[in-house]
């Protein structure tokens, strides 16, 4: 069953509005169980230009059957985790209420565990002795071309957010079994479109926008304007300088959609008061490593080696990470295996370090301050994002990578009020548009989920009269702009927590940007 | 997959995105405003040129905030917003107004 809220843990604010807009939702519910009510969400599959590109056969080859089972051979037996995984389950039901797919579809394949059998289940027929004599009596099934589309269906509803696996009594991560799975349906060609093209791009043109040099050092002069026009100073987005101390790697959307551009410029702050010599790269130009949503080790690796390539060519002695947040999974977690050795950086500083690392040190050293005032429109929350809380870490102490950013925000503005607490740090639910599904024909499934989150935001809405959301990833941005409005906020009601910095930080010599017009 | 226009057939993507950018032109922009609900007035057209020219220049559609920095030069501060954009596209300027200028479709996190 869902968990309860206990009231007494909830923080009462003499602000709060006297008459509640919403009544209370508990975030967790589950939607009324409706078997298949999922089955037709199926996203676009990746053209022949798309497959090729990453190395995958353009469309599904005629051996698929024997193709796929042995890739499914090759990944329990190159991944332990992934065997351990399929093995271990005992069917307990602890995730079964846990996916926030599961709760806003009510499709009872979106519970974590159903969701693994999809796989589990084929696996035990070619890979368990039981399963190859006496399929019927342990739930192994062969693999057809419906269970393909099932797969692809199923395994394209989930975001590999990892929260199942925080209440799973083996630890079992169906992150690892949907990726799997999606590398296998990429083997025999039937990859997804969203993520394979922008994976192309990024090998082609150096970012997931697919947005060319020439296009891209226009964009940053522009954004040195804007900054220029607000502060009186000429703050710098340094592109490709030589000798640069440090290497900054963001999300491409920080180039083009709101509010990641006000991170970016947050960012840009951050250095030009510390003082710091940083610049960008156009090869690059992209912290996301989309590699790791479709399970693609080799492909994940080439996008990874293009940030160390840069680096080395640029001369850099650090290399810090943009609000990005499975960007940050991927170099927290991985990055040292799939470019290192890092051994001509730095060894004094992370590698990599997040720009929330950045910059708290530089909070608690007292080199950036804030004028606090500046947020005060603001009734803030932040949404952990689920790579960055479940996939990493942050700073040096367990847990760092819940509490910087929030510090950081608390540093910014004067309020600050937390969502729920089985919906947040660990817990946290995600935005629905993680994993590759931030895409268009998702819609509806995103919608549904966001929905817990959405719940737990119009709570503290209700609450505490919050008004804005920050978060320190790019899909999530993205994401909730779009479902936002579903829910009485406004679209720029999601926030950088960059943004709020950018907002609040006294910048020497600064002419004051009151009195300059803004976007507003 | 094809739009229909004047005896011509004008392929797209499972989308709605032209596959072949120069078959682009005002009467198929018209086209593609109304499946997607939105009658041309002169404002949508300053945003469809807008974007086209920055494509032609940098093959690519400008950041949102490019666009309605420019939009504010010529239609001016209250109409150059953000805001006024989803307005005048209300599923989102960048994809919106890029199907109907017959630009690619933007990707990634966005």
């Amino acid at each position: 069953m869902p968990e309860t809220i206990n009231p007494t843990n909830r923080i009462h604010n003499n602000n709060r509005p006297a008459d509640p807009v919403t009544p209370y939702l508990d975030p967790l519910d589950m939607a009324d169980l409706v078997p298949g009510c999922m089955s037709q969400s199926h996203s676009y599959e990746a053209s022949p230009v798309h497959q090729e590109k990453l190395g995958f056969p353009g469309e599904l080859v005629d051996d698929w059957h024997d193709k796929a089972i042995n890739k499914m051979g090759d990944l329990v037996s190159k991944y332990k985790s992934l065997r351990v995984f399929l093995d271990s389950c005992v069917k307990c039901g602890a995730c079964a209420d846990k996916c926030h797919y599961g709760m806003g579809t009510g499709d009872p394949k979106n519970m974590p565990v159903a969701r693994q059998n999809l796989f589990r289940s084929v696996y035990r027929r070619y890979f368990t002795t039981a399963g190859k004599y006496v399929p019927a009596l342990v739930g192994a099934r062969d693999l057809t071309i419906e269970v393909l589309d099932e797969w692809y269906s199923y395994f394209h509803q989930c975001s590999q957010c990892r929260r199942c696996s925080v209440y799973c009594p083996y630890g079992i991560d169906t992150a690892e079994i949907s990726m799997a799975a999606r590398e296998i349906l990429d083997t025999v060609g039937k990859g997804q479109k969203y993520c394979n093209e922008i994976i192309g791009k990024v090998h082609e043109v150096g970012n997931n926008l697919g947005m060319p040099a020439k296009a891209m050092k226009a964009t940053l002069e522009d954004f040195e304007e804007d900054l220029e026009d607000e502060t009186g100073l000429e703050i710098k987005m340094p592109l490709d300088i030589k000798g640069a101390d440090i290497l900054l790697v963001t999300p491409s959307a920080d180039f083009f959609a709101e509010p990641h551009i006000d991170g970016l410029l947050g960012y840009a702050k951050v250095f030009h008061e510390a003082g710091a010599s940083w610049t960008m790269s156009t090869t690059a130009s992209e912290a996301a490593n989309f590699g790791m949503f479709i399970g693609s080790y080799e492909n994940m690796r080439k996008v990874s080696l293009r940030i160390r390539k840069a680096a080395e060519e640029l001369g850099v002695k650090r290399i810090i990470f943009g609000e990005c947040g499975h960007a940050w999974r991927v170099a927290y977690s991985f990055l040292n295996t799939l470019a290192g050795p890092f051994d001509f950086l730095d060894s004094r500083y992370p590698v990599p370090q997040h720009i929330c690392e950045y910059t708290w040190d530089l909070i608690e050293r007292d080199i950036i301050k804030f004028d606090k005032s500046k947020n005060d429109e603001y009734r803030l929350t932040f949404h952990d994002s689920c790579n960055v809380a479940r996939g990493s870490g942050m700073g040096d102490k367990p847990g760092d990578q819940f509490e910087i950013p929030r510090d950081i925000l608390k540093a910014t503005c004067n309020h600050y009020f937390d969502m729920e607490e089985n919906t947040i740090r660990k817990e946290t639910v995600c935005c629905g548009g993680g994993g590759g599904l931030l895409t268009d024909d998702l819609l509806d499934l995103r919608k549904k989920g966001a929905s817990p989150r959405m719940k737990a935001l119009s709570n503290a809405r209700e609450e505490n009269g919050v008004t804005h959301m920050a978060a320190i990833c790019a899909i999530c941005k993205s994401q909730f702009a779009k479902v936002m409005p579903g829910y009485d906020f406004e679209i720029d009601s999601i926030l950088s927590v960059h943004q709020m910095v950018s907002n609040a930080i006294i910048l020497t010599g600064a002419i004051d940007p009151d009195e300059e017009d803004d976007d507003e | 997959m094809a739009y229909e226009l004047n005896g011509n057939t004008i392929e797209h993507d499972e989308e709605g995105y032209l596959t072949d950018l120069s078959q682009w032109n005002e009467d198929l922009a018209v086209v593609l405003a109304k499946d997607e609900n939105i009658e041309m007035n002169d404002e949508h057209w300053e945003v469809v040129n807008f974007l086209r020219n920055y494509y032609d220049e940098y093959q690519i559609a400008p950041a949102i905030r490019v666009l309605v920095k420019a939009l504010k030069k010529t239609m001016g501060k209250e109409k150059g917003s953000n805001k006024y954009l989803y307005t005048l596209f209300p599923y989102g300027p960048a994809k919106q107004a890029c199907k109907i200028a017959g630009l690619p479709k933007p990707t990634g996190c966005i």
